[in-house]
């Protein structure tokens, strides 16, 4: 779906706001801060209801369950282009209390925060033509049956998720306990040029963290979870369970391996997180600033033939058929709207290799002398930053037991530890635990090892990309199979 | 003395009476309303946080936030289980709705009455008066005008600064069924700067460095020797000497932690799996090593709630109990946990004043505060001379432990090689990786130049949180793995 003006957007798009009191407050912020001589401003107004149960050795141990409000503004003052400089000055506020008074307040700071600020070329709302978003019953994102699962049925899906796991192994006598959280989210934008918007989210996930003891009583725990936009999509509670105890089991018994350069094998977790620093070095706000390795390098090799990675801000997954009908579901990073009022898209940012797009905002953008590809961030506090949609690489042919098969002697990385990324540099260095792979078999589990590279390197040698692409958050990746890592152990 | 500190905790208090309109009596049927399917134990927690952001990039103020949080959070412990509702809408059908909420994680008939509120009030830690959240904003612009300005005068190849100052004033008042009545008024203030630099040479290197720091201080902090000058000549250096920065070694070999920030290590190391709620579930490497030998001898670390200023402590826990200083590890021996009231209350020892909570959306468990390793004998020459082949590492950034298997990282954002005893070549950042109950055994000279860190910590643990102190003085640890390339 193309942009629209924002006018017709009111009219058109997106639910019936169920809380259209607080689209009011959002509208009144925006008038209000106008009136006191802004010459734009927005406002984003959240509602949140949440609930939380964690389970331990069948017990509830903690359950939450809460509801929340508060609102974000902005507010920019175009600068007088007789005093010689062009630009905005800008601040942002935000509340949880909604109260006219509590309003009042931060209209009140928003407008004096602002005339300490410097007078920014950049800074501004995005232009009226520019803005949009889509339908968002179309992204499929806001489903019933979140909501209205009862209390004991969310409690005894974690209580099973964990007996599950627990009746795995007899190795298995511990837990840290199983998670059911169920969250819906309202959210509603409204600015000063004619934007106003606003989309209901539902999310809900089952996780569980066993514990597996060996004989010699040294314990590892490991965890996994499934997570949808509708209870009818989460995987079964003793699916997770067990799977949760099989990767906790595979790591009793691990060993240090001794230091050396061999093949790595990235499991589609570890992956998604290491492919994360390629939108990571693609973020506008660092290019503008020259700090990333992919800066001034729109357009050349960045990363090998063989990789192709695309932010969708707007995908919806098929999920089959359900009773009524084919069931889709937007991803966990589908929304209908960016956090600058612009309509999401998707974009290749890596195509066979070639840096083709950056993951902008308007800010960067401008600062870039380039059009923002919708993906701005708004929490409800300050401007807005970048962050991606639904992010992916295009999978390979190769199942990942022939990527494992085709190593020698290396490691498959199973977890990562630690914050050792730099995009400056690209100096990339982690602790890791996996399982050792000799003459193409997983043989043994190892833990207490790093390992290290440089990210320009590592995206230029990955020699293997995996055909399992599943979209388990709002990031997929495929196992791959890279080279020239140095493993640090013993 | 005495009176000052009355006076001091009156004014906590009395915020949330005037301006939130709470009334004793409401307490006290918000708390019986919470007790009444039969819990045990509750308390509310009352939170009203005022924050403020400030940042320069390029030389414009470009960001100016202020952000207002109010709400309660009211907690039912019933056993092992812990019911917990929040609100943000402090009326008295809100306030009672969320206490009904929370009260169905017990089921049955009310079985125990709510005490009395009663008063406990603790000298203060951290100024009343004079906090950054009442500091002139055009005071504040001058601290980032002026970091920014020496981090730019620095060296020509300084071509990005970025400088923040962040704080906040966060008022508490906690109200529990045991008569606990507490409150207090929290500043925290944090100045960072941030830079770039680029070798001249065309194709040069791009580096980045950073360096920041604050605590719970008055303005007038940042105008000694914790100035901004000091902390942009820091971030500057930081990144030029990267410029020249060789590839770090791969393997495993001796390393000396600098004084200061490196104690990242013990909170990663020892710190988080000492905590009592992974212990009473027994999901620590550490469980049941009380009594044990964990670290070499002449190794004492402890967690310290009550260093005046310091960005970890805290008058009380967001529990209402006084903070304390701890004895974690004494001679090499594991003495103690960090507790909490759930954790006391079922493993039968002591409070040690360590529940904490990121805001009254969460619910409180055992944290840290201020932990560091005592002095030992050594002079830090002497440690460094000691190596013949190895790392010494000054400053680092984030860490990360795994508490069940007990292995943790840290990652060394400021480290030089050590060859021959004489410190030489500054090397690229390096993760090291080693195992908690281990580790400290490995250490064999402890150096008599304690310092905490400058105020930067933040500790996140199951998706909260805090602010946190670490320190150590200078320390020789024979074998530890570090994740560089050079092999």
């Amino acid at each position: 779906m193309s942009s629209q003006a924002a006018e017709a957007l009111s009219s058109t798009g997106s639910s019936p706001a169920p809380h259209p009191e607080l689209s009011q407050l959002a509208d009144q912020a925006v008038q209000r801060a106008l009136a006191l001589g802004a010459t734009d401003a927005e406002a984003v107004v959240i509602q949140s209801e949440e609930f939380h149960v964690n389970v331990r050795l069948g017990q509830v141990e903690q359950l939450t369950e809460s509801g929340s409000r508060a609102l974000g503004l902005r507010v920019f003052f175009a600068v007088d282009p007789h005093d010689g400089s062009a630009g905005c000055r800008t601040a942002s506020t935000s509340t949880s209390d909604l109260s006219p008074h509590g309003l009042s307040r931060i209209i009140e700071s928003a407008v004096q925060l602002a005339r300490v600020t410097g007078p920014d070329p950049f800074a501004g709302l995005p232009e009226r033509e520019e803005f949009g978003s889509h339908d968002a019953a179309s992204l499929a994102l806001y489903f019933d049956d979140v909501a209205a699962v009862p209390a004991a049925e969310r409690i005894n899906i974690a209580r099973r998720a964990e007996a599950a796991a627990m009746a795995s192994d007899p190795r298995i006598q511990n837990s840290s306990g199983a998670d059911f959280s169920a969250n819906t989210v309202w959210r509603s934008m409204i600015n000063s040029r004619g934007f106003s918007a606003a989309y209901r989210s539902s999310y809900c996930g089952i996780s569980v963290t066993p514990i597996a003891q060996d004989a010699g009583g040294s314990m590892q725990r490991d965890y996994w979870y499934s997570s949808a936009r509708a209870a009818r999509l989460l995987q079964s509670p003793e699916e997770v369970g067990h799977i949760a105890a099989q990767r906790a089991l595979r790591r009793l018994g691990a060993r240090r391996v001794t230091t050396q350069r061999c093949p790595v094998v990235f499991a589609p977790e570890m992956a998604r997180s290491l492919m994360s620093n390629l939108l990571g070095a693609a973020n506008g706000d660092a290019i503008y600033r020259k700090s990333s390795i992919f800066t001034g390098r729109l357009g050349e090799q960045v990363a090998g033939e063989n990789i192709t990675m695309i932010d969708d801000g707007t995908l919806v997954l098929d999920h089959g058929l359900d009773g009524s009908g084919r069931l889709r579901a937007g991803g966990f990073g589908t929304s209908p709207f960016d956090g600058d009022g612009l309509p999401t898209r998707r974009s290749v940012i890596v195509e066979r290799g070639i840096l083709r797009s950056l993951m902008l905002n308007t800010y960067s953008a401008r600062k870039l002398s380039m059009q923002s590809t919708a993906k701005a961030s708004r929490g409800l506090a300050g401007t807005p930053g970048i962050g991606g949609g639904n992010y992916f690489l295009q999978p390979g042919e190769v199942t990942p037991e022939e990527i494992i098969a085709g190593v020698p002697s290396g490691l498959y990385v199973l977890q990562t530890m630690g914050h050792g990324v730099n995009l400056v540099t690209g100096d990339y260095s982690v602790g890791a635990s996996g399982l050792w792979i000799e003459n193409g078999e997983l043989a043994f589990p190892v833990e207490q090892i790093t390992i290290a590279g440089n990210l320009k390197e590592i995206f230029c040698n990955i020699a293997a990309i995996g055909n399992d692409l599943e979209f388990r958050g709002a990031g997929a990746v495929p196992t791959l199979r890279v080279e020239g890592l140095t493993v640090a152990g013993s | 003395m005495a009176t000052d500190s009355l006076a001091e905790a009156a004014d906590h208090k009395r915020y949330f009476l005037t301006h939130l309109g709470l009334t004793e009596r409401l307490m006290e049927r918000c708390l019986g309303e919470a007790l009444s399917a039969g819990g045990e134990f509750a308390d509310l927690y009352f939170e009203a946080v005022l924050s403020t952001s400030l940042s320069m990039d390029e030389g414009i103020l470009k960001t100016a936030a202020q952000g207002i949080s109010v709400g309660c959070g009211i907690r039912v412990l019933s056993g092992e289980r812990t019911g917990f509702a929040y609100t943000d809408d402090l009326s008295p059908e809100r306030l009672l709705h969320a206490a009904r909420v929370a009260a169905l994680i017990a089921n049955g008939p009310q079985t125990q009455r709510v005490q009395g509120l009663c008063e406990v009030p603790s000298p203060s830690l951290y100024p009343i008066a004079g906090v950054t959240a009442d500091a002139e904003i055009a005071d504040k612009l001058q601290l980032i005008e002026r970091a920014n300005q020496a981090a730019r005068s620095f060296d020509p190849r300084i071509t990005q600064v970025r400088v923040s100052f962040n704080d906040e004033l966060r008022r508490i008042l906690i109200a529990a069924s045991d008569g606990t009545y507490a409150s207090d008024t929290q500043p925290l203030a944090r100045l960072n700067v941030a830079v770039i630099a680029k070798d001249s040479a065309a194709a040069g290197n791009t580096t980045s460095g950073s360096s920041g720091g604050g605590g719970r201080v008055a303005l007038e902090f940042f105008t000694g020797l914790h100035g901004p000058e000091h902390f942009a000549r820091e971030a500057a250096r930081t990144a030029i000497l990267q410029l020249d920065a060789v590839p770090a070694p791969a393997g495993e070999m001796p390393v000396v932690l600098g004084p200061g920030w490196p104690g990242v290590l013990l909170h990663e190391a020892v710190g988080h799996g000492l905590e009592a709620d992974f212990n009473r579930k027994k999901t620590s490497a550490f469980a049941g090593l009380i009594g044990q030998r964990v670290a070499a001898p002449g190794v004492t670390v402890v967690d310290n709630g009550r260093i005046p200023g310091r960005r970890g402590s805290l008058n009380v826990d967001d529990e209402g109990n006084p903070t304390q200083e701890t004895v974690l590890i004494e001679d090499g021996i594991l003495r103690g946990y960090l507790s909490d009231k759930l954790s006391a209350r079922l493993m039968k020892i002591p409070n040690t004043g360590s529940g904490r909570r990121e805001s009254y959306q969460a619910i409180p468990m055992p944290r840290m505060t201020n932990t560091y390793m005592l002095n030992g004998q050594d002079d830090p020459a002497e440690i460094l001379r000691s190596v013949k082949r190895g790392l010494y590492a000054v400053n680092f950034g984030g860490g990360q432990v795994d508490i069940t298997n007990g292995k943790f990282v840290f990652s060394a954002s400021e480290a030089y090689l050590i060859e021959d005893g004489v410190v030489t070549a500054p090397v690229k950042g390096a993760t090291l990786i080693g195992n908690g109950p281990e580790a400290l055994q490995y250490v064999s000279m402890v150096g008599n130049d304690l310092a905490l860190d400058e105020g930067i910590g933040t500790c996140g643990k199951a998706g909260q949180s805090v602010p946190v102190g670490v320190g150590m003085p200078t320390v020789r640890l024979d074998r530890m793995t570090v994740g560089g390339t050079s092999h």
